[in-house]
Protein backbone atom coordinates (compact mmCIF):
# COMPACT_ATOMS: atom_id res chain seq x y z
CA UNK A 1 0.00 0.00 0.00
CA UNK A 2 2.83 2.73 1.19
CA UNK A 3 4.75 1.47 -1.52
CA UNK A 4 1.83 2.17 -4.10
CA UNK A 5 1.25 5.59 -2.67
CA UNK A 6 5.13 6.89 -3.41
CA UNK A 7 4.77 5.40 -6.79
CA UNK A 8 1.27 6.96 -7.61
CA UNK A 9 2.83 10.34 -5.42
CA UNK A 10 6.08 9.96 -7.43
CA UNK A 11 3.98 9.54 -11.33
CA UNK A 12 1.29 12.62 -10.43
CA UNK A 13 4.76 15.05 -9.53
CA UNK A 14 6.62 13.90 -12.61
CA UNK A 15 3.67 14.87 -14.60
CA UNK A 16 3.22 17.88 -12.88
CA UNK A 17 6.63 19.12 -13.73
CA UNK A 18 6.51 17.85 -17.14
CA UNK A 19 3.87 20.28 -18.15
CA UNK A 20 5.99 23.32 -15.96
CA UNK A 21 9.10 23.18 -17.80
CA UNK A 22 7.53 23.37 -21.11
CA UNK A 23 10.43 24.75 -23.19
CA UNK A 24 13.11 22.49 -22.12
CA UNK A 25 10.68 19.12 -21.96
CA UNK A 26 9.75 19.89 -25.42
CA UNK A 27 13.44 19.73 -26.34
CA UNK A 28 14.14 16.92 -24.55
CA UNK A 29 10.89 15.24 -26.31
CA UNK A 30 11.78 16.36 -29.42
CA UNK A 31 15.54 14.93 -29.58
CA UNK A 32 14.10 11.79 -28.14
CA UNK A 33 11.43 11.26 -30.97
CA UNK A 34 14.29 12.57 -33.42
CA UNK A 35 16.40 9.22 -32.08
CA UNK A 36 13.91 6.94 -31.84
CA UNK A 37 12.83 7.41 -35.04
CA UNK A 38 16.55 6.96 -35.83
CA UNK A 39 16.20 3.77 -34.66
CA UNK A 40 12.78 2.48 -35.62
CA UNK A 41 13.93 2.47 -39.34
CA UNK A 42 16.72 1.35 -38.73
CA UNK A 43 16.09 -1.50 -37.37
CA UNK A 44 13.03 -1.97 -40.30
CA UNK A 45 15.67 -1.33 -42.41
CA UNK A 46 18.31 -3.94 -41.16
CA UNK A 47 15.78 -6.34 -40.54
CA UNK A 48 14.54 -6.32 -43.93
CA UNK A 49 17.74 -6.56 -45.58
CA UNK A 50 18.77 -9.53 -43.24
CA UNK A 51 15.53 -11.06 -44.54
CA UNK A 52 16.15 -10.21 -48.08
CA UNK A 53 19.78 -11.70 -48.74
CA UNK A 54 18.79 -14.41 -47.05
CA UNK A 55 16.25 -15.17 -49.36
CA UNK A 56 18.50 -14.25 -52.17
CA UNK A 57 21.45 -16.69 -50.63
CA UNK A 58 18.82 -19.26 -50.65
CA UNK A 59 18.81 -18.92 -54.51
CA UNK A 60 22.60 -19.31 -54.77
CA UNK A 61 23.36 -22.26 -56.49
CA UNK A 62 26.12 -23.43 -58.03
CA UNK A 63 26.07 -24.73 -61.80
CA UNK A 64 28.47 -27.09 -63.26
CA UNK A 65 28.67 -28.06 -66.79
CA UNK A 66 30.45 -31.15 -67.91
CA UNK A 67 32.37 -30.94 -70.61
CA UNK A 68 31.67 -32.30 -73.63
CA UNK A 69 33.27 -35.72 -73.45
CA UNK A 70 32.57 -36.52 -70.24
CA UNK A 71 31.68 -40.56 -69.56
CA UNK A 72 28.87 -41.73 -67.35
CA UNK A 73 31.35 -42.98 -65.09
CA UNK A 74 32.65 -39.19 -64.27
CA UNK A 75 28.91 -38.12 -63.81
CA UNK A 76 28.61 -40.67 -61.24
CA UNK A 77 32.32 -39.93 -59.90
CA UNK A 78 31.07 -36.02 -59.21
CA UNK A 79 27.92 -37.48 -57.98
CA UNK A 80 29.74 -39.47 -55.19
CA UNK A 81 31.85 -36.83 -54.38
CA UNK A 82 29.46 -34.11 -54.31
CA UNK A 83 27.32 -36.31 -51.96
CA UNK A 84 30.63 -36.43 -49.35
CA UNK A 85 31.28 -32.71 -49.70
CA UNK A 86 30.01 -31.26 -46.05
CA UNK A 87 28.93 -28.34 -47.59
CA UNK A 88 26.37 -29.74 -50.13
CA UNK A 89 23.10 -29.91 -49.37
CA UNK A 90 21.62 -30.89 -52.46
CA UNK A 91 22.03 -31.62 -56.24
CA UNK A 92 20.00 -32.00 -59.17
CA UNK A 93 21.45 -33.35 -62.66
CA UNK A 94 19.90 -32.06 -65.82
CA UNK A 95 21.56 -33.76 -68.92
CA UNK A 96 21.62 -31.61 -71.80
CA UNK A 97 18.65 -33.07 -73.58
CA UNK A 98 16.42 -31.97 -70.49
CA UNK A 99 18.07 -28.65 -71.44
CA UNK A 100 17.19 -28.72 -74.94
CA UNK A 101 13.40 -29.74 -74.12
CA UNK A 102 13.13 -26.69 -71.76
CA UNK A 103 14.65 -24.12 -73.66
CA UNK A 104 12.35 -25.15 -76.27
CA UNK A 105 9.70 -25.27 -74.62
CA UNK A 106 10.33 -21.59 -72.97
CA UNK A 107 10.74 -19.45 -75.84
CA UNK A 108 9.86 -19.79 -80.29
CA UNK A 109 13.67 -18.55 -80.86
CA UNK A 110 15.26 -21.12 -79.01
CA UNK A 111 12.93 -23.93 -80.44
CA UNK A 112 14.11 -22.92 -84.16
CA UNK A 113 17.42 -21.76 -83.34
CA UNK A 114 18.04 -25.41 -81.40
CA UNK A 115 16.58 -27.27 -84.37
CA UNK A 116 19.76 -26.00 -86.62
CA UNK A 117 22.13 -28.54 -84.75
CA UNK A 118 21.84 -32.27 -85.93
CA UNK A 119 23.70 -32.68 -82.30
CA UNK A 120 22.82 -31.49 -79.56
CA UNK A 121 25.15 -28.19 -78.54
CA UNK A 122 24.33 -28.05 -75.03
CA UNK A 123 26.19 -29.41 -71.67
CA UNK A 124 25.10 -31.92 -69.46
CA UNK A 125 24.64 -29.97 -65.96
CA UNK A 126 24.38 -30.51 -62.28
CA UNK A 127 22.81 -27.66 -59.98
CA UNK A 128 24.70 -28.00 -56.26
CA UNK A 129 22.63 -26.12 -53.57
CA UNK A 130 25.17 -25.33 -50.59
CA UNK A 131 23.93 -25.59 -47.01
CA UNK A 132 26.29 -22.33 -45.83
CA UNK A 133 26.42 -19.83 -48.75
CA UNK A 134 29.91 -17.74 -46.74
CA UNK A 135 31.62 -20.69 -48.32
CA UNK A 136 30.29 -20.64 -51.83
CA UNK A 137 33.68 -19.78 -53.71
CA UNK A 138 35.75 -23.07 -51.47
CA UNK A 139 33.45 -24.99 -52.95
CA UNK A 140 32.89 -24.03 -55.94
CA UNK A 141 36.64 -24.04 -56.73
CA UNK A 142 37.12 -27.33 -55.07
CA UNK A 143 34.25 -28.65 -57.76
CA UNK A 144 35.84 -26.61 -60.72
CA UNK A 145 39.48 -28.71 -60.01
CA UNK A 146 37.87 -31.91 -61.93
CA UNK A 147 39.25 -32.46 -65.48
CA UNK A 148 35.49 -33.79 -66.80
CA UNK A 149 34.33 -30.63 -65.07
CA UNK A 150 33.93 -27.44 -67.98
CA UNK A 151 32.73 -24.78 -65.59
CA UNK A 152 31.40 -24.37 -61.90
CA UNK A 153 30.62 -20.69 -61.29
CA UNK A 154 27.45 -19.09 -58.71
CA UNK A 155 25.35 -16.27 -59.93
CA UNK A 156 24.42 -13.08 -58.71
CA UNK A 157 27.81 -13.34 -56.00
CA UNK A 158 28.73 -9.80 -56.43
CA UNK A 159 25.18 -8.13 -57.18
CA UNK A 160 24.88 -9.87 -53.31
CA UNK A 161 28.32 -8.68 -52.04
CA UNK A 162 27.70 -5.24 -53.12
CA UNK A 163 24.50 -4.30 -51.55
CA UNK A 164 25.51 -6.17 -48.34
CA UNK A 165 28.95 -4.07 -48.39
CA UNK A 166 26.65 -0.83 -49.10
CA UNK A 167 24.85 -1.91 -45.59
CA UNK A 168 27.27 -2.31 -44.09
CA UNK A 169 28.35 0.77 -44.09
CA UNK A 170 24.70 2.41 -43.82
CA UNK A 171 24.33 0.12 -40.62
CA UNK A 172 27.80 1.72 -39.32
CA UNK A 173 26.69 5.11 -40.02
CA UNK A 174 23.71 5.09 -38.40
CA UNK A 175 24.77 2.99 -35.16
CA UNK A 176 27.41 5.87 -34.47
CA UNK A 177 24.26 8.32 -35.38
CA UNK A 178 22.13 6.79 -32.89
CA UNK A 179 24.42 6.39 -30.44
CA UNK A 180 25.64 10.37 -30.38
CA UNK A 181 21.39 11.09 -30.49
CA UNK A 182 21.44 8.88 -27.51
CA UNK A 183 24.24 10.53 -25.41
CA UNK A 184 22.33 13.51 -26.64
CA UNK A 185 19.20 12.91 -25.60
CA UNK A 186 19.99 11.54 -21.88
CA UNK A 187 22.02 14.72 -21.46
CA UNK A 188 18.99 16.38 -22.60
CA UNK A 189 16.46 14.76 -20.22
CA UNK A 190 19.10 15.00 -17.28
CA UNK A 191 19.15 18.73 -18.26
CA UNK A 192 15.17 19.01 -17.69
CA UNK A 193 15.60 16.66 -14.68
CA UNK A 194 18.35 18.78 -13.21
CA UNK A 195 16.27 22.14 -13.28
CA UNK A 196 13.07 20.31 -11.93
CA UNK A 197 15.63 19.47 -8.93
CA UNK A 198 16.41 23.15 -8.66
CA UNK A 199 13.20 24.26 -8.75
CA UNK A 200 11.86 21.65 -6.20
CA UNK A 201 14.91 22.37 -3.80
CA UNK A 202 12.63 23.44 -0.55
CA UNK A 203 10.44 20.72 -1.18
CA UNK A 204 13.23 18.41 -1.46
CA UNK A 205 14.85 19.71 1.67
CA UNK A 206 11.42 19.33 3.71
CA UNK A 207 10.87 16.38 2.75
CA UNK A 208 14.24 15.58 3.51
CA UNK A 209 13.96 17.26 7.44
CA UNK A 210 11.00 14.71 8.04
CA UNK A 211 12.20 11.73 7.21
CA UNK A 212 11.06 10.85 3.33
CA UNK A 213 13.22 8.01 2.17
CA UNK A 214 15.99 8.53 -0.04
CA UNK A 215 13.79 6.43 -2.41
CA UNK A 216 10.72 8.41 -2.26
CA UNK A 217 12.85 11.52 -2.46
CA UNK A 218 14.30 9.96 -6.06
CA UNK A 219 11.37 8.53 -7.19
CA UNK A 220 9.73 11.21 -8.63
CA UNK A 221 12.64 12.35 -10.89
CA UNK A 222 13.18 8.96 -12.10
CA UNK A 223 9.54 8.50 -12.97
CA UNK A 224 10.52 11.72 -14.65
CA UNK A 225 13.03 11.20 -16.77
CA UNK A 226 11.01 7.78 -17.91
CA UNK A 227 8.06 10.06 -18.61
CA UNK A 228 10.16 11.86 -20.89
CA UNK A 229 11.43 8.97 -22.72
CA UNK A 230 8.01 7.65 -23.01
CA UNK A 231 6.71 10.81 -24.32
CA UNK A 232 9.70 11.01 -27.04
CA UNK A 233 8.44 7.23 -27.80
CA UNK A 234 4.66 7.69 -29.09
CA UNK A 235 5.63 9.13 -32.45
CA UNK A 236 8.09 6.93 -33.32
CA UNK A 237 6.13 4.08 -32.42
CA UNK A 238 2.75 5.74 -34.53
CA UNK A 239 5.41 6.23 -37.46
CA UNK A 240 6.75 1.96 -36.98
CA UNK A 241 3.14 0.62 -37.01
CA UNK A 242 1.32 2.82 -39.45
CA UNK A 243 4.41 3.56 -41.38
CA UNK A 244 5.03 -0.02 -42.08
CA UNK A 245 1.47 -1.22 -42.90
CA UNK A 246 0.98 1.19 -45.14
CA UNK A 247 4.48 0.54 -46.96
CA UNK A 248 3.19 -2.96 -47.06
CA UNK A 249 0.70 -2.77 -48.60
CA UNK A 250 1.61 -0.09 -50.95
CA UNK A 251 3.97 -2.64 -52.46
CA UNK A 252 1.73 -5.35 -51.65
CA UNK A 253 4.81 -6.69 -49.93
CA UNK A 254 7.09 -7.33 -52.81
CA UNK A 255 9.37 -4.79 -54.30
CA UNK A 256 11.49 -4.71 -57.03
CA UNK A 257 9.25 -6.79 -59.66
CA UNK A 258 8.32 -9.21 -56.98
CA UNK A 259 11.99 -10.24 -56.35
CA UNK A 260 12.12 -8.78 -52.95
CA UNK A 261 9.80 -9.50 -50.58
CA UNK A 262 9.13 -7.14 -47.31
CA UNK A 263 8.90 -8.49 -43.90
CA UNK A 264 5.24 -9.01 -42.85
CA UNK A 265 4.34 -6.23 -40.83
CA UNK A 266 2.98 -8.45 -37.70
CA UNK A 267 4.07 -8.91 -35.59
CA UNK A 268 7.25 -7.36 -36.38
CA UNK A 269 6.17 -4.05 -36.15
CA UNK A 270 5.03 -4.79 -32.50
CA UNK A 271 8.59 -6.14 -31.97
CA UNK A 272 10.03 -2.96 -33.28
CA UNK A 273 7.38 -0.50 -30.99
CA UNK A 274 7.97 -2.48 -28.07
CA UNK A 275 11.97 -2.03 -28.43
CA UNK A 276 11.66 1.89 -29.53
CA UNK A 277 9.54 2.04 -25.91
CA UNK A 278 12.17 0.00 -23.81
CA UNK A 279 14.35 2.30 -25.38
CA UNK A 280 12.88 5.45 -25.03
CA UNK A 281 12.18 4.57 -21.31
CA UNK A 282 15.54 3.38 -20.92
CA UNK A 283 17.55 6.64 -22.13
CA UNK A 284 15.28 8.86 -19.66
CA UNK A 285 15.75 6.77 -16.91
CA UNK A 286 19.94 6.79 -17.28
CA UNK A 287 19.53 10.58 -17.94
CA UNK A 288 17.31 11.28 -14.80
CA UNK A 289 19.86 9.01 -12.85
CA UNK A 290 22.70 10.83 -14.02
CA UNK A 291 21.14 14.23 -13.06
CA UNK A 292 19.61 12.48 -9.62
CA UNK A 293 23.26 11.49 -8.81
CA UNK A 294 24.95 14.59 -9.56
CA UNK A 295 22.22 17.16 -8.39
CA UNK A 296 20.57 15.65 -5.62
CA UNK A 297 23.32 14.09 -3.60
CA UNK A 298 21.63 12.32 -0.58
CA UNK B 1 15.83 7.24 30.23
CA UNK B 2 18.15 9.15 28.44
CA UNK B 3 17.15 10.73 25.24
CA UNK B 4 20.48 11.71 24.09
CA UNK B 5 24.10 10.84 25.30
CA UNK B 6 26.47 12.98 24.21
CA UNK B 7 30.28 11.61 25.04
CA UNK B 8 33.37 13.03 24.13
CA UNK B 9 31.89 14.56 20.78
CA UNK B 10 33.84 16.80 18.80
CA UNK B 11 32.84 18.69 15.36
CA UNK B 12 35.34 20.14 13.48
CA UNK B 13 34.70 21.52 10.23
CA UNK B 14 36.87 20.87 7.15
CA UNK B 15 37.96 24.40 7.59
CA UNK B 16 39.87 23.85 10.51
CA UNK B 17 36.83 25.62 12.96
CA UNK B 18 36.11 23.48 15.92
CA UNK B 19 32.61 23.95 16.64
CA UNK B 20 32.01 21.94 19.54
CA UNK B 21 34.96 20.45 21.48
CA UNK B 22 34.77 17.02 24.11
CA UNK B 23 31.15 18.05 24.74
CA UNK B 24 29.81 15.66 27.35
CA UNK B 25 25.21 15.83 27.55
CA UNK B 26 22.74 13.61 28.54
CA UNK B 27 19.56 14.81 28.18
CA UNK B 28 16.32 12.48 29.37
CA UNK B 29 12.89 11.74 27.86
CA UNK B 30 10.48 14.85 28.61
CA UNK B 31 12.92 17.59 29.21
CA UNK B 32 13.58 21.03 27.81
CA UNK B 33 16.79 22.63 27.35
CA UNK B 34 17.79 25.59 26.00
CA UNK B 35 21.19 25.87 24.28
CA UNK B 36 22.38 29.47 24.94
CA UNK B 37 25.87 31.10 24.23
CA UNK B 38 27.13 33.62 21.89
CA UNK B 39 26.97 33.71 18.26
CA UNK B 40 29.90 30.95 16.70
CA UNK B 41 29.91 29.45 19.93
CA UNK B 42 28.14 26.30 18.25
CA UNK B 43 24.68 26.04 18.96
CA UNK B 44 23.87 25.31 15.83
CA UNK B 45 26.40 22.81 15.39
CA UNK B 46 25.06 20.69 18.10
CA UNK B 47 21.53 20.85 16.82
CA UNK B 48 22.75 19.96 13.69
CA UNK B 49 24.31 16.95 14.52
CA UNK B 50 20.76 15.80 16.49
CA UNK B 51 19.51 15.19 13.34
CA UNK B 52 22.36 14.18 11.24
CA UNK B 53 23.00 17.06 9.20
CA UNK B 54 26.14 17.28 10.34
CA UNK B 55 28.10 14.00 11.58
CA UNK B 56 30.27 13.99 14.74
CA UNK B 57 34.45 14.26 13.79
CA UNK B 58 34.88 12.21 17.18
CA UNK B 59 33.10 10.82 19.70
CA UNK B 60 29.26 9.60 20.09
CA UNK B 61 26.04 11.15 19.69
CA UNK B 62 22.97 8.73 20.07
CA UNK B 63 19.54 9.82 19.72
CA UNK B 64 16.21 7.86 20.55
CA UNK B 65 19.13 4.80 20.78
CA UNK B 66 20.52 5.54 17.29
CA UNK B 67 24.42 6.61 16.95
CA UNK B 68 24.53 9.21 14.84
CA UNK B 69 28.01 9.02 14.20
CA UNK B 70 27.61 5.64 12.37
CA UNK B 71 24.43 6.16 10.62
CA UNK B 72 24.64 5.73 7.42
CA UNK B 73 23.11 8.15 4.72
CA UNK B 74 20.40 6.38 3.11
CA UNK B 75 18.91 5.29 6.69
CA UNK B 76 18.95 9.06 7.69
CA UNK B 77 15.38 8.90 7.61
CA UNK B 78 14.76 6.81 10.30
CA UNK B 79 16.51 9.28 12.57
CA UNK B 80 14.56 11.66 11.09
CA UNK B 81 10.99 10.23 11.63
CA UNK B 82 11.66 10.37 15.24
CA UNK B 83 12.11 14.00 15.27
CA UNK B 84 10.77 17.03 14.59
CA UNK B 85 12.40 20.39 13.69
CA UNK B 86 11.53 24.48 13.57
CA UNK B 87 14.26 26.27 12.34
CA UNK B 88 14.38 30.60 12.58
CA UNK B 89 13.46 30.61 8.50
CA UNK B 90 10.34 28.74 8.19
CA UNK B 91 10.62 26.88 5.34
CA UNK B 92 7.04 26.80 4.59
CA UNK B 93 6.41 25.82 0.83
CA UNK B 94 4.48 29.08 -0.35
CA UNK B 95 2.13 27.49 -2.91
CA UNK B 96 0.61 25.04 -0.30
CA UNK B 97 -1.66 26.04 2.23
CA UNK B 98 -1.57 25.72 5.74
CA UNK B 99 -3.23 22.22 5.88
CA UNK B 100 -1.62 20.84 3.12
CA UNK B 101 2.05 21.90 4.17
CA UNK B 102 1.37 19.88 7.74
CA UNK B 103 0.15 17.72 5.40
CA UNK B 104 3.33 17.24 3.39
CA UNK B 105 5.52 15.97 6.48
CA UNK B 106 3.16 12.92 6.21
CA UNK B 107 2.81 12.36 2.52
CA UNK B 108 6.55 12.61 2.25
CA UNK B 109 6.88 9.36 4.74
CA UNK B 110 3.97 7.70 2.53
CA UNK B 111 0.79 7.78 5.09
CA UNK B 112 -2.25 7.66 3.50
CA UNK B 113 -4.66 10.62 3.27
CA UNK B 114 -7.18 9.00 5.51
CA UNK B 115 -4.68 8.77 8.60
CA UNK B 116 -3.31 12.15 7.56
CA UNK B 117 -6.42 14.19 7.96
CA UNK B 118 -7.03 13.44 11.74
CA UNK B 119 -3.14 14.26 12.68
CA UNK B 120 -2.76 17.22 10.69
CA UNK B 121 -6.16 18.85 12.50
CA UNK B 122 -4.60 17.92 15.61
CA UNK B 123 -1.57 19.15 15.43
CA UNK B 124 -2.90 22.45 14.23
CA UNK B 125 -5.23 22.64 17.33
CA UNK B 126 -2.29 22.27 19.33
CA UNK B 127 -0.83 25.58 17.76
CA UNK B 128 -3.78 27.33 18.03
CA UNK B 129 -4.08 27.77 14.21
CA UNK B 130 -7.31 25.95 13.18
CA UNK B 131 -9.18 28.78 11.45
CA UNK B 132 -6.26 29.07 9.16
CA UNK B 133 -5.83 25.69 7.55
CA UNK B 134 -6.86 27.18 4.19
CA UNK B 135 -4.72 30.44 4.27
CA UNK B 136 -1.63 30.69 2.39
CA UNK B 137 1.87 31.18 3.94
CA UNK B 138 2.09 34.96 2.70
CA UNK B 139 -1.23 35.64 4.77
CA UNK B 140 0.38 34.48 8.00
CA UNK B 141 1.97 37.30 10.53
CA UNK B 142 5.46 35.81 11.00
CA UNK B 143 4.25 33.96 14.50
CA UNK B 144 1.48 32.06 12.58
CA UNK B 145 4.11 30.48 10.30
CA UNK B 146 6.36 29.64 12.96
CA UNK B 147 3.22 27.70 14.26
CA UNK B 148 2.58 25.87 11.18
CA UNK B 149 6.20 25.18 11.32
CA UNK B 150 5.63 23.67 14.63
CA UNK B 151 2.36 21.79 14.04
CA UNK B 152 4.22 20.45 10.51
CA UNK B 153 6.98 19.11 13.13
CA UNK B 154 5.17 17.60 15.58
CA UNK B 155 2.56 15.90 13.28
CA UNK B 156 3.98 12.67 13.63
CA UNK B 157 4.31 12.88 17.35
CA UNK B 158 7.78 13.08 17.85
CA UNK B 159 9.99 12.09 20.90
CA UNK B 160 12.22 14.87 20.06
CA UNK B 161 11.38 18.38 18.90
CA UNK B 162 14.38 20.38 17.84
CA UNK B 163 14.66 24.33 17.61
CA UNK B 164 17.11 26.22 16.13
CA UNK B 165 16.62 29.84 17.03
CA UNK B 166 12.54 29.45 16.61
CA UNK B 167 12.22 33.23 17.73
CA UNK B 168 14.96 34.59 16.26
CA UNK B 169 12.90 36.33 13.49
CA UNK B 170 9.97 37.56 15.98
CA UNK B 171 9.21 40.45 18.32
CA UNK B 172 9.60 39.26 22.03
CA UNK B 173 5.64 39.21 22.65
CA UNK B 174 5.05 36.78 19.04
CA UNK B 175 8.59 35.12 20.70
CA UNK B 176 6.67 34.44 24.04
CA UNK B 177 3.87 33.03 22.66
CA UNK B 178 5.50 30.89 20.68
CA UNK B 179 7.80 29.49 23.61
CA UNK B 180 4.42 28.87 25.06
CA UNK B 181 2.88 26.91 22.37
CA UNK B 182 6.24 24.95 22.88
CA UNK B 183 6.07 24.70 26.54
CA UNK B 184 2.52 23.19 26.37
CA UNK B 185 3.84 20.46 23.67
CA UNK B 186 6.49 19.43 26.14
CA UNK B 187 3.93 18.82 28.99
CA UNK B 188 0.70 17.87 27.08
CA UNK B 189 2.81 15.08 24.81
CA UNK B 190 5.82 14.88 27.21
CA UNK B 191 7.61 15.30 23.91
CA UNK B 192 11.30 16.58 24.54
CA UNK B 193 12.37 20.22 23.89
CA UNK B 194 15.72 21.12 22.49
CA UNK B 195 15.76 24.81 21.64
CA UNK B 196 18.74 27.17 20.79
CA UNK B 197 18.15 30.69 21.62
CA UNK B 198 19.70 34.10 22.04
CA UNK B 199 16.60 35.65 23.69
CA UNK B 200 17.81 35.84 27.64
CA UNK B 201 14.50 37.42 28.69
CA UNK B 202 12.50 34.22 27.07
CA UNK B 203 15.19 32.00 28.96
CA UNK B 204 15.39 33.55 32.29
CA UNK B 205 11.40 33.53 32.40
CA UNK B 206 10.90 30.08 31.35
CA UNK B 207 13.60 28.27 34.44
CA UNK B 208 14.48 25.19 32.38
CA UNK B 209 17.33 23.69 32.22
CA UNK B 210 20.23 25.80 30.24
CA UNK B 211 23.09 24.77 28.16
CA UNK B 212 25.72 27.06 28.10
CA UNK B 213 28.01 26.70 25.06
CA UNK B 214 31.40 28.73 24.90
CA UNK B 215 33.57 28.59 22.08
CA UNK B 216 32.01 25.08 21.25
CA UNK B 217 33.11 24.08 25.15
CA UNK B 218 30.24 23.56 27.13
CA UNK B 219 30.71 26.34 30.83
CA UNK B 220 27.68 25.34 32.39
CA UNK B 221 24.45 23.37 33.01
CA UNK B 222 22.27 24.77 34.91
CA UNK B 223 19.03 22.77 36.28
CA UNK B 224 15.75 23.92 36.53
CA UNK B 225 15.71 27.56 36.93
CA UNK B 226 18.90 27.95 38.45
CA UNK B 227 20.38 29.96 35.19
CA UNK B 228 19.32 33.15 36.35
CA UNK B 229 20.51 32.97 40.11
CA UNK B 230 23.49 32.34 38.32
CA UNK B 231 23.34 35.22 35.95
CA UNK B 232 22.49 37.88 38.74
CA UNK B 233 25.80 36.88 40.65
N1 LIG C 1 29.37 24.34 7.47
C1 LIG C 1 30.36 24.96 8.14
N2 LIG C 1 31.61 24.93 7.64
C2 LIG C 1 32.60 25.53 8.32
N3 LIG C 1 32.47 26.16 9.46
C3 LIG C 1 31.24 26.23 10.01
C4 LIG C 1 30.13 25.63 9.37
N4 LIG C 1 29.04 25.85 10.14
C5 LIG C 1 29.46 26.55 11.19
N5 LIG C 1 30.78 26.79 11.14
C6 LIG C 1 31.60 27.47 12.14
O1 LIG C 1 31.45 26.78 13.35
C7 LIG C 1 31.33 27.69 14.43
C8 LIG C 1 30.05 27.44 15.18
O2 LIG C 1 28.99 27.78 14.33
P1 LIG C 1 27.45 27.57 14.72
O3 LIG C 1 26.63 27.88 13.55
O4 LIG C 1 27.33 26.25 15.35
O5 LIG C 1 27.28 28.70 15.83
P2 LIG C 1 25.92 29.22 16.50
O6 LIG C 1 26.15 29.13 17.96
O7 LIG C 1 24.76 28.53 15.96
O8 LIG C 1 25.91 30.74 16.06
P3 LIG C 1 24.62 31.67 15.82
O9 LIG C 1 24.13 32.02 17.19
O10 LIG C 1 25.16 32.84 15.10
O11 LIG C 1 23.65 30.89 15.02
C9 LIG C 1 31.44 29.08 13.82
O12 LIG C 1 32.77 29.51 13.98
C10 LIG C 1 31.11 28.88 12.38
O13 LIG C 1 31.83 29.80 11.58
MG1 LIG D 1 23.01 29.05 14.81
Amino acid sequence: MKAIRIVIRGIRDAFKSVFRNFSLTTAAITCSTITLILVAVAMILSYNVQSITKDLEKELTIIVYFKEDRTEEQIAELKTKLSNMENVETYDFKDKETWKNELKAYDETFNTSLDYFTENPLLDSIVVKVKDVTHLKETTNEIRKYEYVESASFGEEAVLENVIGAFNIIEKITVVMVFALVVVTAFLIGNTIKLTIFSRRNEIEIMRLVGASNISVKLPFVFEGLVLGILGSIIPILITVYGYVILYDHFNGYIFLSMIRLVKPFNFIIYVSLIVLGLGSIIGMIGSYLAVRRYLKI
Amino acid sequence: MNLIQIKNCYKVYNNGVTAIADLNLTIKKGEFVFVIGASGSGKSSLIKMLYREERPTNGSVIVGGINVAKLRNSKVYKLRRKLGIVFQDFKLLPKLTVYENVAFALEAIGMNSKEIRPKVLKALESVGLKEKVRSFPNQLSGGEQQRVCIARAIVNEPKLLICDEPTGNLDPEISKEIVKILDKINKEFETTIIMATHDREIVNKMKKRVILLEDGVLTGDYLKGSYKAHESN
